[in-house]
């Protein structure tokens, strides 16, 4: 949204969006008209174009996702974060600030965690991802899992499967030798809950218990 | 975690693992956002630039023809709410004036206030296009700073016009009586506005799924309220409207009154004709859903040199918007909460140029306690007495402003156990005496009181085939577990294990509930469970016939699929049998359970607490470290140890962000906020969490309610920011009455 200072008229700041817009517009534009039927032609003359540009925008994208493999087309500017909660209707990864500052989209890639609010879909093309749904298997929760419960990591839960995917990885890179350690390690992940006390417990009994996680 | 009821063990009291856990961390708990319907479009809106004036011009042509817009509404074009012309000027909790009309004319009350709404078929699109949209304003000078304005405050049209409302000025003894003591004190405290900022950004799906019947998926504190308020914005009977919100993401209070945004996402419904999602952005969090008002106060306190208080005069200044009045209690505790003859306070209110606030955690009470337990603290010192010892010596057994006893009070108790667990006997009477290499350590304590409050609420209980208990009330969960209290509570009361009852809530079709808010819900809700799940059992007796119409309640179990008695032996008699005898219907009841008015009459009823606080200070870099808190609770029975324990852990947390970080900053050139996402206003994380060691006192107080809860989430937060900003006045002699408490102030101070 417009944040820009000092508050003029709204939509500054637009201009470069728009160039660039208007540029994969006209490339896509001439790719179109080469091969276009005459409707479309038509359309592109109706000033239409902008929904015809569009169309022409979305790039193919291959993912594995908890295991599931999905032929895409996406457009550029979708983030990983907004197409697994919107067209996938992954939900259990959060949306809770979309500027990677809260760690509530926190999903594996290739085994990594990542702030899937701060990546591109597309930049993923042809990768694993693991969200809070792939964790468990089956019917039987990840030991991650059942700590959260035994310790009640959580309250009301939204940040719950970020803080989870975090922890996951955060034992899996050696970063879980400590209470100090482990609060560092997971300083990303906020919940306003204020469970942390309690998550660390979870993480500690995790790590300590040898299981593989 | 024990899952099971033992035989002759409680449920209440009980460690049970939360009865909705797993679906919280499998990532199948959906939120308001997250429900999947057919032909749903998103909302993204545009909010003003400018924090007063008038839209001279709106262009919305571009987003308009921007690829997947549906729909670019203004107050041009918006269709007309029928309940906003009416409603001139509402006299309704939880503020006097005039809630945002949205959309409704030209009128620009405060910085980004939404202005449009653009809905389009993707939220890419939406985001997009909402960019395109250009607004010309004539601005007119705008009021945002505190401090410059102060002088204007006024008396709340509430205590205007009800000489009893609680906000009028209040004496006991004498007026400044403060005056007469040897040793005085006077000392401001200001905190800034704060965001409540839970993690689940401020969400609605609203469906109309008829022209006259609309559905919304809401991030709300109460589904009742919010469906009287949109059924009486629409003209529609109130069971034309559904509201659903099975999970809320946190919402710490602000979830406690309906925001413009789900207004423009109804609107947009109508007019795209398709359900529409308006997920707010992180910085619309801060302009549009409410915060804890900046508030200025000041307290004057006289005392004896042995420790006994002469009087405490405390006046406050609370912010609001200009279109309506927020208030709260943040003078209350001082009224009741120590044993000086002579207490004066004052409320006033500030209208400024910025959205409406509204309850955050602990509301006016965390603020006021804030000054107060600040005060005692100083004047302890001034006195040079130890505080734990001077708040003993005006420790108050009966109620001083109401001159009733308390229903009960254990907060001696509580110092007790305090103080031993975070070792005071550390403390030195002298600041600044301890050091540990490049840190000072101190050590603080913080009263923190609230209102044991009941409502009235109905709650069902049905018997289903499975020989399982369905239980359903119209209350919510932001996070405090209600759902496994309620299961807890119903298992002692029907005698059935924990895991055959199901407990339902969140959707405007169940019975009647009050909104999750001011500690209340398991003393309400709590007590209506109870009632409904004793009606069952008489209804299930009744069923039974004969052979169980002697028996005491008390005595039947409906273990094993059966009705019997808890002695073994005596009658049994099947769940399908039961059914039988009830025509092959489910049985069930409705209950609706209400406080006895004279008993609230009588006593006067509170829930108590006390924390403390180890700090450590840099003395190079200001930085504070709070590193060991210890939090106790006077609450009444304690449903269950685990999640209540979890409750004050997340209260003591939030009150570190309350003392150490968190604060809105205002900058009143453009009247907008700098702070505006959460790499700028900062909650507390892992690294700033200290271990939180709780303890309650867990003895009933059977005349809040047949359970004998008092309630604990405000608790929970209401006297840490001072326990904190005290032990780093212990820690480094430095009096700081500015929250937060950042480091550059440690080091100027
Ligand atoms: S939503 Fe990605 S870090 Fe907050
Ligand atoms: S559980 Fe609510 S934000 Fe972490």
């Amino acid at each position: 949204m417009d944040n820009e200072m000092p508050p003029q008229p709204a939509a500054e700041g637009c201009g470069h969006n728009e160039t660039r817009r208007n540029f994969l517009k006209q490339s896509s534009l001439l790719t179109a008209l080469a091969l276009a039927p005459g409707p479309i032609l038509k359309a592109a003359e109706a000033e239409l174009d902008e929904t015809v540009a569009a169309a022409f925008e979305k790039v193919p994208l291959k993912l594995d996702v908890n295991g599931k493999k999905y032929k895409l087309s996406v457009e550029p500017r979708t983030t990983l974060l907004d197409l697994l909660r919107e067209q996938l209707h992954l939900t259990g990864t959060k949306k809770g600030c979309d500027y990677g500052q809260c760690g509530a989209c926190t999903v594996h890639v290739d085994g990594k965690r990542v702030n899937s609010c701060l990546t591109l879909a597309v930049m993923q093309d042809g990768k694993k991802v693991t969200t809070i749904e792939g964790l468990a298997d089956g019917d039987k929760l990840h030991p991650m899992q059942e700590a959260f419960l035994k310790h009640d990591g959580f309250q009301c839960g939204y940040c719950t499967p970020g803080q989870i995917m975090s922890a996951v990885a955060c034992i899996r890179e050696g970063h879980a030798d400590s209470e100090g350690e482990i609060k560092e390690y997971m300083s990303g992940n906020i919940c306003r809950c204020g469970a942390y006390p309690n998550i660390v417990a979870a993480i500690q009994e995790v790590k300590s218990g040898g299981q593989k996680v | 975690m024990k899952e099971q009821l033992l035989q002759d063990g409680k449920a209440v009291g009980d460690r049970l693992s939360r009865v909705d856990g797993r679906l919280k961390v499998t990532g199948a708990a959906k939120y308001s956002a997250e429900y999947e319907l057919p032909g749903l479009v998103h909302g993204v809106l545009v909010g003003s630039t400018v924090a007063k004036g008038r839209i001279t011009s709106i262009d919305t042509k571009a987003a308009e023809r921007a690829p997947g817009v549906l729909a670019v509404i203004t107050h041009l074009n918006s269709p007309k709410v029928p309940g906003f012309a009416a409603k001139s000027n509402p006299d309704e909790p939880p503020t006097i004036g005039q809630p945002l009309r949205v959309f409704y004319d030209e009128k620009i009350y405060f910085n980004d206030q939404p202005i449009a709404l653009v809905v389009a078929d993707t939220l890419e699109r939406a985001r997009y296009a909402a960019r395109l949209v250009k607004t010309q304003y004539a601005a007119e000078q705008h009021r945002t700073n505190f401090e410059a304005n102060k002088s204007r405050a006024f008396l709340p049209t509430q205590a205007k016009r009800n000489p009893k409302s609680a906000q009028n000025d209040y004496t006991r003894g004498q007026a400044d009586g403060y005056q007469n003591a040897p040793v005085k004190l006077e000392a401001e405290y200001v905190h800034e506005s704060e965001m409540h900022n839970p993690m689940e950004l401020q969400s609605i799906i609203a469906h109309w799924e008829a022209p006259d019947r609309l559905t919304v998926y809401d991030k709300v504190q109460a589904v009742k309220g919010t469906q009287r308020a949109f059924a009486k914005d629409w003209g529609l009977p109130e069971d034309h409207v559904k509201v659903i919100a099975t999970f809320v993401g946190g919402a710490f209070g602000n979830g406690l009154h309906n925001w413009p945004h789900e207004t423009a996402a109804i609107i947009g419904a109508k007019v795209t004709n398709r359900p529409v999602k308006v997920v707010l952005t992180r910085e619309q969090m801060f302009t549009m859903v409410g915060y804890r008002p900046k508030t200025w106060q000041r307290i004057q306190m006289g005392a004896t040199k042995d420790g006994k208080l002469v009087g405490i005069s405390h006046e406050s200044v609370g912010q609001t918007s200009t279109y309506e009045e927020f208030t709260e209690s943040t003078v209350q505790q001082t009224r009741m909460m120590y044993a000086a003859p002579n207490v004066s306070t004052r409320y006033r209110i500030l209208g400024l140029d910025i959205s409406t606030p509204i309850w955050m955690r602990g509301p006016g009470e965390a603020t006021g306690a804030f000054a107060l337990e600040s005060a005692i603290d100083e004047m302890a010192h001034l006195i040079g007495m130890d505080p734990l010892e001077f708040r003993l010596r005006n420790h108050t057994d009966t109620d001083p402003e109401k001159n009733k006893p308390w229903s009960t009070k254990y907060l001696k108790e509580c110092f007790q156990a305090g103080a031993d667990r975070i070792g005071w006997n550390k403390r030195q009477l002298k600041p600044g005496a301890l050091r540990e290499g490049d840190w000072l350590v101190g050590y603080g304590m913080g009263v923190g009181t609230f209102g044991a409050n009941r409502g009235s609420a109905k709650a069902r209980a049905a018997l289903l085939a499975d020989g399982s208990v369905v239980l359903q009330s119209a209350t919510t969960d932001i996070g405090p577990g209600t759902g496994t209290a309620m299961v807890q509570i119903a298992s002692d009361a029907l005698g059935l294990p924990t895991d055959k009852i199901r407990f339902e809530l969140g959707n405007s079709l169940f019975p009647q509930a009050p909104s999750q808010g001011g500690s209340s819900t398991v003393n309400t809700v709590g007590s209506a469970v109870n009632d409904a799940c004793l009606a069952l059992k008489k209804k299930l007796q009744e069923l039974g016939g004969t052979s169980f119409a002697n028996v005491q309640p008390e005595q039947l179990t409906l273990t094993g699929g059966q009705l019997g008695l808890k002695a073994n032996g005596g009658p049994r008699m099947s769940f399908a049998d039961l059914r039988k005898a009830n025509n092959g219907q489910d049985i069930e009841v409705t209950i609706e359970s209400k406080p006895d008015g004279s008993t609230r009459q009588n006593y006067s009823m509170y829930s108590f607490s006390v924390h403390f606080a180890e700090v450590k200070v840099h003395t190079m870099t200001g930085e504070v470290r709070v590193t060991k808190m210890v939090s106790c609770a006077d609450a009444g029975t304690i449903v269950n140890q685990k999640t209540a324990g979890s409750q004050m852990i997340g209260g003591a947390i939030g009150g570190i962000g309350m003392a150490l970080t968190e604060g809105a900053v205002m900058d009143d050139r453009f009247g907008r906020y700098v702070t505006k996402d959460l790499a700028d206003y900062h909650v507390p994380v892992h690294a700033d969490a200290p271990p939180v060691e709780v303890f309650f006192v867990n003895k009933p107080d059977t005349l809040v309610d047949p359970l004998g809860t008092k309630g604990i989430g405000e608790i929970a937060i209401i006297g840490v920011a001072p326990a904190i900003t005290n032990a780093i006045f212990n820690a480094t002699g430095k009096r700081i009455r500015e929250l937060p408490i950042t480091p550059d102030k440690v080091l100027l101070a």
